[in-house]
């Protein structure tokens, strides 16, 4: 079952990207007792999206697309976010 | 422009390579960290490092500086270049190596 946080990325970036895929993963179990590991149990997560609206984008632009649209959840709500952004046919 | 911003300006000018990270190249305190320290070991180039545990002005600062949210971050010859994914993605692409290339900064083979 999805956390509200996993749920608020995940209806977040389907908004922005209208991704052709979408994958959401809490890694927050591998981390546990780490630092960053806040005992929420939603403190790390890998989020795996294709867009078409990443075609001609750089890594670096391509990843602040994603963490402007995800807002304070990146850095602050959530320790650790692992971005894999691609566009169609990548 | 704020003091902090000036100071990591200065930082990032001042130095080829800078990583701004959690912990010490020797006892880096994440994983990401510690992988964007193993990236730069195994391309064999000198850094400069910033623990941004021990400084909570540069810890915030950082962020807003680079618009970018989250620690570690790389920079190269003044560029931010990005965090441990984007450094992980151009190394295994060869991209990371091209860049050091280009700046004259890879050890000679």
């Amino acid at each position: 079952m999805a956390g509200p946080i996993q749920q608020e990325i995940e209806a977040t970036l389907n908004a922005a990207f209208a991704p052709d895929r979408l994958d959401v993963i809490n890694d927050s179990a591998t981390h546990r007792g780490h630092s960053g590991d806040d005992g929420s149990g939603e403190s790390h997560f890998t989020v795996v999206i294709e867009s078409a609206q990443f075609a001609g984008k750089s890594r670096l632009e391509r990843q602040r697309m994603v963490n402007r649209a995800l807002g304070d959840i990146p850095g602050e709500r959530v320790h650790a976010l692992a971005i894999r952004a691609s566009a169609p046919g990548e | 422009m704020s003091d902090i911003n000036a100071r990591i300006a200065g930082i990032v000018s001042e130095n080829d390579i800078v990583l701004f990270m959690k912990g010490t190249p020797l006892f880096p305190q994440c994983g990401f960290s510690s992988r964007a320290i193993a990236i730069l070991d195994h391309l064999g180039v000198g850094y400069e490092s910033v623990d941004v545990l021990q400084d909570m002005e540069v810890r915030q600062g950082i962020k807003s500086f680079s618009e970018w949210p989250t620690i570690p971050q790389l920079y190269v010859k003044g560029e931010f270049v990005g965090g441990s994914d984007i450094m992980m993605e151009m190394f295994e692409a060869g991209e990371l190596q091209q860049l050091m290339r280009d700046h004259s900064l890879l050890p000679e083979a």
